[in-house]
C-alpha cells in the first residue's frame, strides 16, 4: 500500500539575501539572552512591587512613551525572559548551522524587546505601539523563508489577521482612554467605571477579540498553524510559547482587571470560546502529522485551556465565590507560564529535528532517539509536559483547574450548574487527546526505526543548541515539581484582580493545598515515589531468579517471516492517528480517498492501492472561505467604479468635496 | 501521619503485590468452570512468573531504554497507586500527596509508557497495538475523569480519604442518580482500562483483535514477568478503588490498630474477590466487540459520566 500524505518538506537552508557571517548568529543570540536576562530582572522588581515609571516624553511626538511594570505584568516578563534566554542560547548554533540573512537574526532581538515593551508598557499609547512592533518582528520571522510558497501564504493570513486584531484593540483601548478620561493603564484601572454599559461591553468585545486572536483561540486560530511553523526554530518558539502569552496577559490585563468585573456574559464567552479551542485545537492536533503544525495547535489547545480557566474565574468572580475564583485564576496564570516552558522546549526541539533531517513530516521522520539522542531526551520531557501527566510540567495547572471546578458548591444556581459540567468535560477530552497527540509526536517522530535516508542520517544538535533546550527542560522540572517558586507572583496578581479571595490563593509548597477547600495533591512526592519504586522494580526483577537465567542477548524482531524489518511495514503517523480520526470523522471532515488498480481485469487480483488522506481545517473551510469569497465579491463590485476613465474620478473628487463640506458646515 | 496508617499503607501494597496473580489465576478458573474446563488452577499465573523469571532476557534489535524500562514503569505507577489508595486503611501517608486525579494520572503514566514501549519495537504489532490502545485510553480518560467529579463533588474534595468518609457518614450517597451513574461509567472505564472482554480479550493472540497483546508482542522472558505481573496488580488496585469507593465499609479509618488494618485487609480481599467473580462470570456471556464499535461504548460511559456530574451539581444538598 502506497500512502501519500500531503505535506510540507521545509528546506534546512532559509533566509534570503547575504548569509550573515561567522560571529553575527552569536552577536544576535547574545543580545536576546541579555534581553530576557533583563526581563526577568524587570519582572521580579515588577512582582516585589518596584515595577515603577519610567517616562520617555521625547522617544515619541505628542504621547510619549511610559513603561510601569505591574505584578501582572512582571509575572508575564518572567515567562517570556526564559522563553528568551532559551531561544537565545540555542539560536546561535541553530543560525550557524542552517544559515539565516541579517535581517532573520535580527528578528528575535527585536520581538523579544517589543514583546518585553507590551508588557512593560505604562500607557494605552505605549502599549499599542510596542504591539504593533512585536506583530511586525514576528511576520518578518515568518517570512524569513519566503521563496515557499507555504512560507509566503502562512505571511499572508498572519498579516490579515494580526493586523485586523491590532485594529479591534486600538478601537477598544482608545474608546476606553477617551472615556476614562486618561491614557495611563493604572488610572484607567480605577476610571474604568466611567464607562456607559454600552462602552464597556464594546470595549470587552473588540479588545478580547483582539487578545484573543493573538492567543490562538478558535475561530481566530487560522494564522497559527500556519505562521508559527513556517517560522525558523527559536522565532517559532518564541511566538508560540510567548506571544500567546501575551495575549492572555491583555486579556488578563484590560479585560478582567481593568475593566472586570463585568456582566455575566462576558465570563461565559471567554469560558465558551476557551472550551471550543481547546476541544477543536486538541483534535486538530492528534490528527495532524506535521509536527510542527501538531505543536501549533496544541498550542491552541493549551490557550484555550487557559481561557477556560480565566472564564470560569470570572464567572465565580461574578457568583461572589472569592475562594474559587482565585484558584481559576491562578490555574489559568500557572497554566500559562507552563505552557511557555514546555512549548518553548518543544518548538526548539522539534526544530533541531527539522534542521538535522529537512523533514517536519511525521510520516517521514522516525529512528532520531539513536541518532539524536539528547534532542530526543528534550522532546520528551516537553512531552511529558504538554501531556498533563503526573511528572511532567502541565500537571499541577490541570489540578488546579480541576480542582476549581469541583469547588463550585452545588446549589449556587442554574448557569453554574449547566456550565461547569461541560468545563470539566471539555478539559477531560482535552487531556486525554492531548496525551494521543503527544505520544504520536514522541513516539511516532523520534523512536522506532528511520522512516526516510534524511531521518536516517540525521546528526546530533550543536551544543549551543542543547544547552538551550537543557535550560527549557530545566525550567519544566521546575515547574513540574517545585511549583512554589510562582507562590509569591500569584499572590502579587491576585491581589491585583478585583473580587478574588486574596486569602484563598492555592500554597504551592511541597504540597499543594488550596487554603479553605479540601484537596491536595504532592507532585515532589509523587515523582520521587514513582522514580525510586522504578528503580526498585529494576533492581529486584533483575535479581530475581537470576542465578537459573543464561546472559542476555539481542535478537531479531518478529516480523511475520517477512524479512528484516523495513520502514514500509512500520506505522507511520497517519496510521497512528486513523482509528481517531475515524471515531472523530463528523468534526474532522478527512479527505480519504483510495484507488485501486486492478491486474488483468480480475477485480480479485490488485496490481496497486493508493491511498491519499488530507484533514484540512474545517474552521477555516466553513468560516473564512466564504468570507473571503463575499469580501472579493464586493471588492470585484466596488472595482467596477474604477474603470480607469481620468474624467470620471476628477467628478468623485468634485462630489467628495462636496460632501465633506456638506457635512463640515 | 499515624503508625496505624502506615502499616496499612505497606500491608495493601504487599497484598496487591503479592495477591494480583491469584486474582488473574482465580478469575481463569472461574471462567474455566463455567465454560465446562477444569482450568489450571488459581496458582497458574505464580507458575509462569515463576517460569518467565527464570528465563534468558533477551533485547530486541533497534529498541531503546523506552522498550526496557516500560515494563518497570507501569510495575511502579502501579505500586504506587496500591499505597495511595484506601484499600485497607484511609490514613495512608501518601493520602495527602495523590488524590483521585493524580491516580487517574498515574495510571495513563503506566498506559503511555506501555504505548511508547510499543511504538519503540517499530514493527506493525507494536505500532497497531499502540494506536489502538491510545484511541481507546484517550476516550477513556474523560470519562474517569468526570466520574471522579461526580464523586468528588457531594464530598466537596477530591481526595480519596474524604470521599471514603464521606460515603460511610452518609451512604444514601452511593444510590443517588449521580452515584448510580458514575458506578456505571466506572465500571465501562475499568473494563477498558484493563483490557477485558468486551473491548479487548485478555487470552487472545489473533493479530486483528489484539490490544494489549500486541503491544507487548516482543516482550519475553523477565520483563514479560514484570509487565504480565504490573497488568494484574492494575486490575486488583482498579477493582479495589471500585468496591471501596462504592461500598467502603469494614476500611480502617484514622485511628484503627493492627486489628483494624487486618479486618480492613481481610474485607477488600473479599469484597475484590466478589467482584472479580463476577466480572469473570459476566465475560462469559460476551463476545468481543469490532475496534471501532468500542468509542461507540466509551461514548456512551461519557455521557453517563457528564449526566453523573450535572445530576450532583443539580440535585446535591449544598453542604458546609
Amino acid at each position: 500500500m502506497t500512502a501519500t500524505v500531503e505535506s510540507t518538506v521545509s528546506a534546512p537552508r532559509r533566509g534570503t539575501g547575504r548569509p550573515a557571517a561567522g560571529l553575527a548568529p552569536a552577536l544576535a543570540g547574545t543580545v536576546t539572552v541579555g534581553l530576557g536576562g533583563a526581563a526577568g530582572l524587570l519582572g521580579v522588581l515588577g512582582i516585589s512591587g518596584h515595577g515603577g515609571g519610567v517616562r520617555l516624553g521625547w522617544l515619541l511626538p505628542l504621547a510619549g512613551v511610559d513603561f510601569a511594570v505591574s505584578a501582572t505584568a512582571g509575572l508575564f516578563m518572567l515567562l517570556v525572559g526564559l522563553v528568551a534566554v532559551a531561544a537565545g542560547v540555542y539560536s546561535i548554533g541553530y543560525f550557524r548551522t542552517s544559515g539565516a540573512s541579517t535581517i532573520t537574526l535580527a528578528v528575535a532581538p527585536v520581538f523579544t524587546a517589543a514583546m518585553l515593551g507590551v508588557l512593560a508598557a505604562g500607557s494605552v499609547v505605549t502599549l499599542l505601539v510596542c504591539w504593533e512592533m512585536m506583530a511586525l518582528a514576528s511576520l518578518v520571522g515568518v517570512l524569513s523563508d519566503h521563496h515557499r510558497p507555504a512560507a509566503l501564504d502562512a505571511g499572508r493570513w498572519y498579516a490579515g489577521m494580526t493586523q485586523l486584531g491590532f485594529v479591534a484593540i486600538l478601537v477598544g483601548l482608545v474608546v476606553l482612554s477617551a472615556s476614562g478620561g486618561s491614557g495611563d493603564m493604572v488610572l484607567l484601572g480605577r476610571h474604568a467605571g466611567r464607562l456607559t454599559p454600552t462602552a464597556r461591553n464594546a470595549v470587552f468585545a473588540l479588545t478580547a477579540l483582539g487578545f484573543g486572536s493573538k492567543a490562538g483561540l478558535v475561530p481566530l486560530h487560522v494564522w497559527l498553524p500556519r505562521a508559527h511553523p513556517e517560522a525558523p526554530g527559536p522565532v517559532s518558539a518564541l511566538m508560540s510559547a510567548a506571544m500567546v502569552a501575551v495575549g492572555i496577559y491583555g486579556l488578563v490585563r484590560v479585560d478582567v482587571q481593568i475593566l472586570g468585573p463585568g456582566p455575566r456574559w462576558w465570563a461565559v464567552a471567554v469560558l465558551g470560546f476557551g472550551a471550543l479551542s481547546a476541544v477543536y485545537g486538541v483534535l486538530q492536533a492528534s490528527v495532524s502529522t506535521d509536527l510542527k503544525r501538531l505543536l501549533a495547535y496544541s498550542t491552541t489547545e493549551n490557550m484555550g485551556v487557559v481561557a477556560v480557566g480565566v472564564g470560569a474565574g470570572m464567572l465565580l468572580i461574578d457568583y461572589h465565590r472569592p475562594g474559587a475564583a482565585a484558584v481559576a485564576i491562578a490555574a489559568a496564570l500557572v497554566h500559562t507560564v507552563a505552557h511557555a516552558v514546555f512549548k518553548a522546549l518543544l518548538f526548539l526541539s522539534a526544530g533541531a529535528a527539522v534542521a538535522a533531517t529537512g523533514i517536519r513530516d511525521l510520516d517521514r521522520l522516525g529512528g532520531l532517539a539513536v541518532r539524536m539522542p539528547a534532542t530526543t531526551i528534550l522532546f520528551a520531557v516537553g512531552a511529558l509536559g504538554a501531556s498533563g501527566l503526573p511528572l511532567g510540567a502541565g500537571f499541577v495547572s490541570e489540578w488546579l483547574l480541576l480542582q476549581a471546578l469541583i469547588h463550585t458548591e452545588p446549589g449556587s444556581g442554574t448557569l453554574l450548574a449547566v456550565v461547569m459540567p461541560v468545563a470539566v468535560g471539555v478539559v477531560a477530552l482535552s487531556t486525554g487527546l492531548g496525551v494521543a497527540a503527544m505520544v504520536k509526536a514522541f513516539g511516532v517522530g523520534f523512536l522506532a526505526r528511520p522512516r526516510s535516508p534524511e531521518a536516517a542520517e540525521a546528526r546530533e544538535a550543536s551544543p549551543s543548541m542543547v544547552a538551550g533546550m537543557s535550560f527549557a527542560a530545566a525550567a519544566c522540572g521546575v515547574a513540574a515539581v517545585a511549583p512554589v517558586v510562582l507562590s509569591a507572583a500569584l499572590d502579587k496578581v491576585l491581589g491585583e484582580t478585583p473580587g478574588v479571595g486574596l486569602s484563598a490563593a492555592p500554597s504551592l509548597g511541597v504540597v499543594l493545598r488550596l487554603p479553605g477547600l479540601a484537596g491536595s495533591v504532592s507532585p515532589a512526592v509523587l515523582a520521587a515515589a514513582v522514580v525510586s519504586v522504578t528503580l526498585a522494580v529494576v533492581v529486584l526483577a533483575g535479581r530475581a531468579g537470576a542465578r537459573r537465567r543464561p546472559a542476555a542477548v539481542t535478537a531479531p524482531l518478529w516480523t511475520c517471516g517477512a524479512g528484516p524489518l523495513s520502514e514500509r511495514m512500520e506505522y507511520t503517523a497517519t496510521s497512528f492517528a486513523q482509528p481517531l480520526q475515524q471515531v472523530f470523522d463528523v468534526v474532522l471532515r478527512p479527505e480519504v480517498d483510495v484507488e485501486v488498480s486492478h491486474a488483468g481485469g480480475s477485480e480479485y487480483l490488485v496490481e496497486r492501492v493508493r491511498f491519499r488522506s488530507r484533514v484540512d481545517d474545517t474552521v477555516e473551510l466553513r468560516l473564512y472561505r466564504p468570507i473571503l469569497a463575499a469580501v472579493s465579491r464586493w471588492a470585484g463590485w466596488v472595482r467596477r467604479a474604477h474603470p480607469g476613465s481620468v474624467h470620471l474620478y476628477i467628478g468623485y473628487g468634485a462630489i467628495g468635496v462636496t460632501v465633506v463640506l456638506v457635512v463640515a458646515r | 501521619m499515624n503508625p496505624g496508617g502506615i502499616l496499612g499503607a505497606a500491608a495493601q501494597t504487599a497484598a496487591v503485590g503479592l495477591g494480583a496473580p491469584g486474582l488473574v489465576g482465580g478469575m481463569r478458573q472461574v471462567r474455566a468452570r463455567m465454560e465446562g474446563r477444569a482450568g489450571p488452577g488459581v496458582a497458574q499465573p505464580y507458575r509462569d512468573l515463576r517460569k518467565l523469571l527464570g528465563k534468558q532476557s533477551i533485547t530486541p534489535e533497534g529498541t531503546t531504554v523506552v522498550f526496557a524500562a516500560a515494563p518497570a514503569v507501569i510495575a511502579a505507577a502501579t505500586l504506587v497507586i496500591a499505597a495511595t489508595i484506601p484499600l485497607a486503611t484511609t490514613a495512608s501517608p501518601l493520602d495527602g500527596a495523590a488524590d483521585l486525579l493524580a491516580v487517574v494520572g498515574l495510571l495513563l503514566i503506566g498506559t503511555v509508557s506501555l504505548v511508547l514501549a510499543g511504538l519503540d519495537t517499530g514493527t506493525p504489532f507494536g505500532g497497531m497495538g499502540a494506536s489502538r490502545e491510545t484511541t481507546i485510553a484517550a476516550l477513556v480518560e474523560p470519562t474517569v475523569l468526570l466520574a471522579v467529579f461526580a464523586l468528588s463533588i457531594p464530598a466537596g474534595s477530591s481526595n480519596l480519604a474524604v470521599i471514603v468518609a464521606d460515603t460511610l457518614r452518609r451512604p444514601s450517597d452511593v444510590l443517588s442518580p449521580a452515584g448510580a451513574l458514575a458506578f456505571a461509567a466506572i465500571v465501562v472505564v475499568i473494563i477498558a482500562e484493563t483490557g477485558r472482554l468486551p473491548v479487548d480479550n485478555p487470552a487472545t493472540h489473533l493479530e486483528l483483535t489484539m490490544v494489549h497483546e500486541a503491544m507487548v508482542l516482543e516482550y519475553s522472558g523477565p520483563k514479560l514477568a514484570v509487565i504480565e505481573w504490573g497488568a494484574a496488580m492494575r486490575l486488583t488496585v482498579l477493582l479495589g478503588l471500585l468496591v471501596n469507593l462504592f461500598a467502603p465499609w469494614g476500611v480502617a479509618g484514622r485511628h484503627a490498630g493492627l486489628v483494624g488494618v487486618a479486618a480492613g485487609l481481610a474485607a477488600v480481599a473479599v469484597k475484590v474477590a466478589v467482584a472479580a467473580a463476577a466480572l469473570a462470570a459476566g465475560e462469559v456471556y460476551l463476545a468481543k466487540i469490532r475496534l471501532f464499535r468500542v468509542p461507540e461504548l466509551l461514548a456512551g460511559s461519557f455521557l453517563l459520566g457528564l449526566l453523573a456530574v450535572t445530576a450532583s451539581y443539580f440535585l446535591a444538598s449544598p453542604q458546609a
